[in-house]
């Protein structure tokens, strides 16, 4: 244990950085599947909020902590509209494959 | 403050294991429950970085209401999984290019600065009040407007969500209860002026039955 040194910022900031990838990776991968895209959202969400909590600590101010405050706010209306408009989308269509709600192609 | 490193290196593991999971899962089920995990751990990090509060309030409200939501959602819906991963490693070439210059990008940024290597003591108030008092006041006095504003947020939110979702079943037998309260004597009763069978005159003065 002892080879382990301080955690920095740096550390906290990577961590946040490589949750951010793996989200955008997992919008890449699940194109089809309308659920898990909301949920890589909320995992994008979560790589900010953990930046916005690690300055807060680093820099010594609370305003950081207050904005992750209103972010989770923000987010928990988000996903609750955006399940409500999920499910009257499987109402109507039966499906939530996004290659398939393309009825607004021009 | 080993042990903190130490405590870091083993949540951020499992955070990152538990996003990738989410991510590949099979089942949106899985992906929920696992997305449960990596909000846990998250929490747990935010605890290291000495934000009390709102790590528990990220375990209260997402993974006590917003996975649930999730949860129920996956479960009400009949999705075919397997329809859904067809083709799900196409874009893998593409979505790992995306992702490493992410990641490069960031770490171009974070490896030239950012080399704070030590956190500063906490400051005196902070020691005295602890972090969700000093939160509350904060959010009380310099950003009460802003708050007032996500509580209204909140109130459209469900507002949308109950609206969006709601459906009115023409086989229920409901009764809009402002409907029979404003009802009016007119709407129910009516009063007909029925022609009586006999005339009275002539009953009287005819000694009545023949």
């Amino acid at each position: 244990m002892t080879s382990l040194g301080p955690v920095t910022l740096g550390h906290f900031l990577s961590l946040g950085a490589v949750l951010f990838a793996l989200s955008v990776i997992g919008i890449f991968l699940n194109r089809k599947n309308l659920i898990v895209l909301l949920m890589a959202i909320e995992l994008m969400l979560l790589a900010v909020n953990t930046n916005f909590v690690a300055f807060s600590r680093y820099l010594g101010q609370m305003d950081g902590q207050v904005f992750v405050f209103f972010i989770l706010t923000v987010a928990a209306a988000e996903s609750a509209i955006g399940l409500a408009i999920l499910v009257v989308l499987f109402r109507n269509r039966s499906t939530i494959n996004v290659d398939e709600l393309d009825e607004l192609k021009g | 403050m080993n042990q903190t490193t130490a405590l870091f290196y083993v949540f951020s593991a499992v955070l990152l294991f538990a996003a990738f999971r989410v991510i590949t899962a099979r089942t949106p089920v899985n992906a929920a429950l696992y997305l449960v995990l990596a909000f846990f751990s998250a929490a747990c990090v935010w605890m290291l970085l000495k934000a009390e509060f709102l790590a528990i309030s990220l375990v209260l409200v997402y993974v006590g209401a917003v996975m649930v939501l999730f949860l129920f959602v996956v479960m009400m819906l009949d999705i075919n999984t397997d329809e859904m991963r067809v083709g799900f490693w196409r874009h893998f070439p593409l979505a790992a290019f995306v992702g490493v210059v992410i990641a490069l990008e960031m770490a171009a940024v974070l490896l030239g600065g950012f080399n704070l290597s030590e956190a500063p003591p906490l400051g005196a108030a902070a020691i005295k009040l602890g972090n969700t008092k000093l939160l509350g006041i904060e959010l009380y006095t310099h950003y009460l407007y802003p708050l007032e504003i996500a509580a209204v947020l909140l109130l459209v939110a469900i507002i949308a969500a109950i609206a969006l979702t709601l459906r009115t079943r023409k086989d229920s037998k409901f009764v809009n209860p402002a409907d029979q309260v404003r009802v009016k004597k007119a709407d129910r009763l009516r009063i007909v002026k029925v022609a009586a069978g006999v005339d009275p005159r002539q009953a009287e003065s005819g000694g009545g039955r023949p």
